[in-house]
């Protein structure tokens, strides 16, 4: 009840605006001033599912970190907004940005085995986020975080609330972490990774779990993943980075039946099928450029195929259909690219 | 924990032996016996022989060491030669001096080192963490009585505030004991703060950096409470193994520290038989400081298995 209540006051309070709004966020390594992030702009509606996929080092972790305001001492938001309920978190000061973590938005880490403190209980991991976030007595936060650990399928969940992450599996650890994450009611949930040191089957309950909850709650759910079977299965939309930019924004369906920008029809083409005769892997040659060594122009162009002169200006951001957006001269719609 | 307890003996049983082993080979190797030093030079080889013999310094080594394992089993410590007490009397009769001492130097050492080495962490390479770090650095770096003469030099001589030396059993007033081994008790603790408070900035960074401390982040607590109730306690599960070790290094401190300050205590009782040749006490004195070093370190992996729920006692 209360949880739709301050809901509900939030998205009236911000009048409509998206659950995050991301505008052109820029971050630098503080020593060299190189970028990690670059003009990133997106958003996540309340109830959508956002997958944000791209090889190791594309940037995906640092965006939730930068959303978080949790990013390495190294790392710095240079320019652009972090708008979650319509408010732009990027200018507040560290403190304020504090009080907005776990109330405004959450976060479930990659690593259920590291991600828990191993000298405290399980249940006490979430009790607290309920006694210093919402304010509730011992007594109140013990029972809630039962409930919480019933909701998000603890089998013995009383026995379970005293035990101590090393006890768990790592199918419960994250079941935990994703207790913690929703124990403060956020609507914006950033989920890096959540499955990828799971069990394929646990995976599959883990996500199906996510997908239950986003609609129970209306959550804004943005997923971080290198599995494009998870995005099919989880992805409203898909944002694809590459080398901390934006390589494509689009539908899922949209992506997966006209990728428009090299890089994504590489991934799509990496995926090994069961249909057909058994052929070597398509793999992607060469590796994400390192930051600080990026390559002038389109930061894709080393690895790429249709790589011409072009390339040696940043391709923009430009919309083949309405809600479909890639960053490519080769493939831009022929009024755009000049 | 019956079967930990049970293992530990056993494995502290062995090094009592060894200890002792090493001690009897020790007094074999140093010339001279106490007969030099209980009897006249002018003495007559006859006298020394009779007293040897009196004292069961005649029979061979290993005989000698049968006969003080079987009294030991039983419990007795031996006759000191020259104090004309028994060996265990002796020890007890000093062991609250000394006790003292090493109980406070090790608390002043832990409290102190930890809470400076835990805010050099959280302002890395800050001024406060320089600060922390080239006072410790000093500290490790000098010895302890050299410390010890030097505050009597400035706070005993100089100030006046401490006596130079001596010591004030606490039923004579608490504010005297306090004072006859505040400066000791300092020495002693400073050189080992430095210890702690470097083990206790790298446990901290550490653990800072883990990953469940940026999951407390991100549940929006306060800086204070993350650091207090997430890091601080998983910090201080390496910081007991280095609690063992310092009061190790305190109970072999002690003894040189009582020699600076004439504190009648363990330490001093054992230099000064072993000047004299009183074998007993020699023997008695180190079996019993292996035993104490033994019984704490025992204590620190009990308490670890209480801080750290993943170590289990077997």
């Amino acid at each position: 009840m209360r949880a739709a209540d301050t809901a509900s006051a939030r998205d009236a309070a911000s009048g409509g605006a998206p659950l995050l709004e991301v505008v052109g966020l820029t971050t630098t390594l503080v020593a060299t001033g190189a970028s990690v992030l670059e003009d990133i702009a997106f958003t996540v509606e309340a109830g959508e599912t956002l997958c944000v996929v791209g090889e190791s080092g594309s940037g995906k972790s640092m965006l939730a970190l930068a959303i978080m305001g949790l990013l390495p001492p190294a790392i710095r938001i240079r320019r652009g907004e972090i708008r979650v309920h319509g408010e732009d978190l990027a200018r507040l000061s560290p403190a304020e940005w504090r009080a907005r973590r776990g109330r405004d938005l959450a976060m479930i880490f990659q690593e259920p085995m590291t991600a828990l403190n191993p000298v405290m209980r399980a249940g006490a991991q979430v009790a607290e986020v309920l006694r210093k976030r919402r304010g509730m007595t011992d007594d109140a936060a013990r029972g809630e975080a039962l409930r919480l650990f019933e909701r998000v399928g603890i089998p013995n969940a009383r026995a379970r609330l005293s035990a101590y992450p090393h006890e768990l599996s790592g199918g419960l650890r994250q079941r935990v972490m994703i207790a913690i994450a929703l124990a403060a009611e956020a609507r914006l949930l950033l989920a890096d990774e959540p499955t990828t040191a799971l069990d394929v089957t646990i995976q599959a309950q883990i996500l199906d779990l996510l997908n239950d909850l986003r609609r129970e709650r209306g959550l804004g759910l943005m997923l971080i993943t290198h599995d494009l079977g998870v995005v099919a299965e989880m992805a409203d939309r898909v944002l694809v980075l590459y080398a901390g930019r934006m390589a494509e924004l689009a539908p899922v369906a949209a992506l997966f039946d006209r990728p428009m920008h090299p890089y994504t029809r590489a991934l799509l083409a990496s995926i090994p099928t069961s249909e057909g005769p058994r052929t070597r892997l398509v793999a992607i040659d060469g590796a994400v450029p390192a930051v600080g060594a990026m390559p002038q122009g389109c930061r894709f162009r080393p690895r790429c195929p249709h790589a011409d002169a072009r390339c040696e200006a940043v391709p923009p951001l430009v919309a083949h259909e309405p809600r479909h957006h890639a960053a490519c001269w080769a493939t831009a719609p022929e009024d755009r690219a000049s | 924990m019956i079967r930990f307890l049970a293992r530990r003996l056993a494995g502290s049983a062995v090094v009592l032996l060894l200890v002792s082993l090493l001690t009897f080979g020790l007094i074999w190797l140093v010339p001279g016996d106490p007969t030099t030093v209980l009897l006249e030079a002018s003495a007559t080889p006859e006298q020394v022989g009779r007293l040897r013999v009196a004292l069961g310094l005649d029979k061979p080594l290993p005989l000698q060491m049968l006969d003080w394992y079987g009294r030991v089993l039983s419990g007795d410590l031996g006759q000191s030669i020259l104090l004309n007490r028994s060996v265990t009397e002796a020890l007890l009769e000093r062991l609250p001096v000394t006790l003292s001492i090493a109980a406070i130097s090790l608390t002043l050492a832990v409290m102190l080192g930890v809470t400076a080495g835990i805010l050099a962490a959280l302002f890395h390479n800050r001024w406060p963490d320089q600060i922390v770090m080239s006072t410790a650095l000093f500290g490790l770096s000098v010895p302890d009585f050299w410390l010890g003469l030097v505050f009597v030099v400035v706070f005993a001589l100089g100030l006046g505030w401490f006596p130079t030396g001596g010591f004030t059993p606490i039923e004579q007033g608490v504010m005297e004991w306090a004072r006859s081994i505040a400066l000791p008790s300092l020495a002693l603790a400073l050189t080992q703060m430095g210890f702690v408070a470097r083990m206790a900035r790298a446990s901290m960074l550490d653990v800072l950096n883990q990953d469940f401390v940026r999951t407390a982040d991100a549940k929006g607590l306060s800086r204070t409470y993350v650091v207090l109730r997430h890091g601080l306690p998983n910090a201080l599960v390496p910081l007991l193994t280095v609690t063992g070790i310092i009061a190790g290094a305190l109970l072999g401190g002690t003894v040189v520290i009582e020699q600076v300050f004439s504190i009648p205590g363990v330490g001093r009782l054992i230099i000064g038989a072993i000047l004299s040749r009183d074998f007993p006490v020699i023997q008695g004195g180190l079996l019993f400081l292996a035993v104490v070093y033994l019984l704490v370190n025992l204590v620190v992996d009990i308490l670890y298995a209480a801080v750290d729920p993943r170590v289990r006692l077997a």
